[in-house]
C-alpha cells in the first residue's frame, strides 16, 4: 500500500493477519463470502463437496491478504467459513 | 471430494469447529434453508449478539412461530420453543411474566408475526412487555410455496398474485413505533455488523423492542420477480440501501424494485415503563405489595 505521507503510528499499529478455515460439507455455494470479502481474498473453485456445491478457495496472489475481519463468518448463512488470528 | 481439473492451489484449510458451534445444535446442521437465503446470516448475527451481551446463555430463551424463520428455534442451543402459528408472542409474554429474569426473544417471519399473529404483536407492543421481537421479512410465505403475505410490495409477483400484488403492504417499523415499541430498527442481512449491534442493544434494553431484517428469498420471492439468486439480491441491497436514522415514516415504505431506496437504520430509541414495572407500581400504590 502506498501512503502520501508516512502515518505517525505506523510502527505501533499492525494490520492483523487472518487464517481462513472452511467446513466443506456445510457449504451450499451461495457465493456470499466470495462477493463480500472486503479484501477480495476468495474465489470460486472447481472443487465440489459431497452435495455438489462449488467451494470457495483463496485467489491467486491473495494468500496473505486476509485481515481477520470475520465478515465471511458473519455473512455465511451455513456456518461454514470462519477466520482466526494468524501469525 | 475432488473433480478432474481441480487444483490444490488455494484450497482453504478444513476447520474442525466453527466459533459459534457451542450456540448451535451441530447435529442438526446443515439447516433446511435454500442456498442464498438470508436466514442463516440473521441467525449468525443473533448467535454473535447473545454471546456478546452480559446475559448468561442459561437465561436466554428463543421462541419462534411457523415458517422458514420458525426453524431458527430448532437450531439454537439455548432454551427454545417452536410454538403454534402466530402465537410466539403470547408464549413469550407468558414466559416473561412467569419468570422475569429470562431474556425472551421472538424470532419469526413476517407472515407469522404480522398476518396470523398480527393482533398479538399489537397488544404486546401496547403493553410494552419486556420481550425482543426480531422479524425476518422476506416479502412472502416462503415455506408454503411463495404466496402473497402482509408485506408483499405492490406490483410484486407471487404464486397467488400472478398479475402483481394490488394490496398495500405493512410498513413494519411504522407499525411497531405507532403501537408503542421502545426500540425499532431495520437492517438487511447484508448489514451484519449493524444488525449485531442492534440485536445487542435490543437484548439489553428494557421494554418491547422490534428489529426488522430484510432477507432475500431466492426461491419464493426472487424467482417470480426476477430478482435473481440470493447473491444478486444482496448486491441490490448494497446498491439501494440508505442508512437514515431520522427517516420519516413515508420513506420507510419498501418497493423492492426500481430506483426506490431501502431505508435502514435505528429509527426509535425511547423509554417507557414496561408491563411488569407498571404492575408493580399499581400494586404498591394500592397497598398489595410492600
Amino acid at each position: 500500500m502506498k501512503y502520501w505521507r508516512r502515518p505517525l503510528d505506523k510502527d505501533e499499529i499492525k494490520t492483523p493477519k487472518g487464517h481462513i478455515y472452511l467446513i466443506p460439507d456445510r457449504c451450499k455455494g451461495c457465493g456470499f463470502c466470495i462477493e463480500f470479502c472486503p479484501k477480495g481474498v476468495l474465489e470460486e473453485s472447481k472443487e465440489i463437496n459431497k452435495k455438489g456445491y462449488h467451494l470457495p478457495k483463496i485467489a491467486d496472489g491473495k494468500e496473505d491478504d486476509c485481515i481477520n475481519c470475520n465478515f465471511c463468518m458473519l455473512i455465511c448463512p451455513e456456518f461454514a467459513i470462519y477466520t482466526e488470528e494468524g501469525e | 471430494m475432488s473433480v478432474k481439473g481441480a487444483g490444490d492451489e488455494g484450497r482453504i484449510e478444513t476447520g474442525e469447529e466453527h466459533p459459534l458451534d457451542h450456540i448451535l445444535r451441530r447435529d442438526r446442521l446443515p439447516h433446511i434453508w435454500c442456498p442464498g437465503c438470508g436466514l442463516g446470516s440473521a441467525m449468525t448475527c443473533f448467535a454473535q449478539a447473545i454471546e456478546g451481551v452480559d446475559i448468561p446463555l442459561k437465561k436466554q430463551v428463543l421462541l419462534s412461530g411457523i415458517g422458514c424463520t420458525g426453524r431458527i428455534a430448532g437450531y439454537v442451543n439455548v432454551d427454545s420453543y417452536h410454538t403454534t402459528h402466530g402465537r410466539a408472542i403470547p408464549f413469550a409474554t407468558g414466559l416473561k411474566i412467569a419468570n422475569p429474569e429470562l431474556c425472551v426473544t421472538v424470532f419469526s417471519g413476517d407472515g407469522d408475526l404480522f398476518a396470523i399473529g398480527g393482533n398479538h404483536f399489537l397488544h404486546a407492543a401496547r403493553r410494552n412487555v419486556d420481550i425482543n421481537v426480531i422479524c425476518v421479512n422476506n416479502f412472502n410465505y416462503g415455506m408454503t410455496g411463495g404466496q402473497q403475505g402482509p408485506t408483499t410490495p405492490v406490483d410484486a409477483k407471487t404464486t397467488t398474485t400472478r398479475y402483481g400484488s394490488f394490496e398495500h403492504p405493512f410498513n413494519l417499523p411504522y407499525l411497531a413505533a405507532a403501537t408503542g415499541a421502545v426500540y425499532v430498527s431495520r437492517w438487511t442481512t447484508l448489514h451484519c455488523r449493524q444488525l449485531e449491534k442492534s440485536m445487542e442493544k435490543a437484548l439489553q434494553k428494557k421494554g418491547f423492542t422490534f428489529i426488522e431484517i430484510i432477507s432475500p428469498c431466492p426461491t419464493g420471492f426472487g424467482r417470480p420477480n426476477k430478482l435473481g439468486e440470493g447473491l444478486e439480491e444482496l448486491r441490490y441491497y448494497r446498491e439501494k440501501s440508505v442508512i437514515k436514522n431520522d427517516a420519516s415514516w413515508d420513506e420507510m415504505d419498501l418497493h423492492m424494485r426500481g430506483e426506490e431506496p431501502i431505508v435502514v437504520g435505528d429509527f426509535v430509541d425511547t423509554e417507557r415503563p414496561t408491563y411488569l414495572e407498571l404492575e408493580e407500581q399499581m400494586l404498591r400504590k394500592r397497598g398489595f405489595m410492600k
